[in-house]
């Protein structure tokens, strides 16, 4: 579904990412984690076309997003990505929020629109929320309403970037079941998260970043069961003992 | 000699030649916040382009727009253009004036305004599938609209004044006439401060608009949704 070719990244003089290579099978759930400032959040954003990068190839879905003749827009609707901070549209409801791209871009209309807005917002128990401005929500749902409005597009697989790192720690969890929920129906996945629980969990691979590189790409099982490289191990010693 | 006649001063308050000035200003001032706010904002989008060139292009009609006075922009447009073949009517060139000019202004506050909308909201659209095009139209220009409305609001009023300089192109506006009638009848005290009247009457029809749209549009949706939680 998902596949990073020697994927390479310049910021000016900055190597962002190293050589990168993975991919990501159909129904696959991968969590993708390392220090912040690793490229982590960069790598996942490059299989979207949000940042561009300049050596190796990404398919998804057989498509190579790094060809100026693919049509992104239409390639962005086939994944949907949720971002660290929500960036739900402040200046329109709940149910217009979720809406928007389905009339826009898919040209639903405005009933088929609004009743799968509704249907997405039951699934992430926020059904009664609909007429509500983002503003008016907490920061758990508003993540979730986030999640529903990226499934809104029906995509083939879904990005999370740092999902509940700007969250209170009471409401992890409500956006973190919404998430396992949409795994077990079989979503095609890529997160990047600190939730070790949720990887241990969830996940079916779990990748390790350091300084741009891919340090580790192994089954959730072997990851947690040892046998590191010492990088993953200072790293998950940090996170994990607190 | 009188020091001020009354009965003159009621008689141009209300009277048919003036109050054509009148309308002359007000739609002098519609017709070059139309074309300022057209031009304005495809100078903004200019000046955020990608490509070095177009930004050059929109920092420079900025910079000479605003660091020119717009007398001296009138007289240019309509007695020395025609030296090089263009020729203008007096309204045309007082439009083209008008408008060009403003236009240099409502970029920056457009600009100003479409700045203010955070990037994420922008790549939230891009994630999404939406176009350039339709996140400027759906996301981007719908928020910035709300940062934009106090400037404008205070460049429209400043705008129903400064019609008034087009009368040196001989624009038949309120000044215009109002000169007209003192240079017949010398009653020069009472034509200003009708003039004067005028020009405060617009104003302050327009600071009440002002306020009416700043209350629909310019509050800010947390405010609004503050209120709708009560």
């Amino acid at each position: 579904m998902i596949e990073i070719n020697q994927v390479t990244k310049w910021y000016g003089d900055y190597q962002v990412l190293k050589k990168c290579s993975t991919r990501v099978e159909k129904g696959e759930v991968v969590v993708v984690c390392g220090p912040s400032g690793s490229g982590k959040s960069t790598l996942i954003k490059c299989v979207n076309a949000l940042e561009p990068y300049q050596e190796g190839a990404i398919l998804v879905d057989g498509i190579e997003v790094g060809n100026p003749k693919t049509d992104l827009p239409d390639l962005r609707t086939r994944v949907g990505m949720v971002f660290q901070n929500f960036e739900l549209f402040p200046h329109l409801t709940i149910e217009q929020n979720i809406m928007l791209a389905q009339r826009d871009v898919l040209g639903r209309s405005s009933e088929l629109a609004r009743k799968k807005a509704k249907g997405l917002l039951d699934r992430v128990g926020l059904a009664d929320q609909a007429p509500k401005y983002p503003s008016q929500l907490s920061g758990g749902q508003q993540q979730r309403v986030a999640i529903a409005r990226a499934l809104a597009m029906d995509p083939k697989a879904m990005l999370f970037d740092e999902p509940t790192s700007a969250l209170d720690p009471e409401m992890i969890s409500e956006v973190l079941d919404v998430m396992t929920g949409l795994a077990r129906d079989g979503m095609t996945m890529m997160v990047v998260t600190h939730e070790m629980g949720f990887a241990r969990r969830v996940a079916n691979r779990v990748i390790f970043i350091d300084s741009g590189e891919i340090v580790e790409d192994c089954p959730t099982d072997e990851f947690f069961a040892g046998n590191r490289n010492p990088r993953t191990e200072s790293f998950l010693s940090k996170i994990l003992n607190h | 000699m009188q020091i001020w006649n009354w009965s003159g001063f009621f008689s141009y308050l209300i009277n048919p030649y003036i109050l054509n000035g009148v309308l002359t200003t007000i739609w002098l001032t519609v017709v070059s916040l139309i074309g300022g706010l057209v031009l304005g904002f495809v100078v903004a989008l200019m000046r955020r382009s990608n490509l070095r060139l177009v930004t050059v292009f929109a920092k420079f009609y900025i910079w000479l727009f605003r660091g020119t006075p717009l007398l001296v922009q009138l007289i240019v447009i309509y007695t020395a253009l025609p030296q090089l073949g263009i020729r203008f009517s007096v309204i045309e060139a007082a439009l083209l004036g008008l408008a060009l000019n403003e236009a240099a202004y409502l970029a920056e506050i457009i600009r100003a305004g479409i700045d203010a909308v955070p990037d994420g909201q922008s790549r939230a659209g891009r994630a999404l599938g939406m176009t350039e095009r339709s996140i400027m139209r759906h996301i981007v220009m719908p928020q910035a609209f709300k940062v934009i409305i106090p400037p404008l609001g205070n460049s429209v009023n400043g705008l129903l004044k400064t019609t008034s300089v087009t009368s040196v192109i001989s624009m038949e506006e309120l000044l215009r006439r109002t000169q007209v009638l003192i240079q017949e009848k010398f009653m020069v005290l009472e034509l200003f401060a009708v003039a004067a009247i005028y020009y405060l009457l617009l104003t302050t029809l327009w600071d009440f608009v002002q306020r009416r749209i700043e209350k629909k549009f310019g509050q800010s949706t947390q405010k609004l949704s503050l209120e709708d939680q009560r």
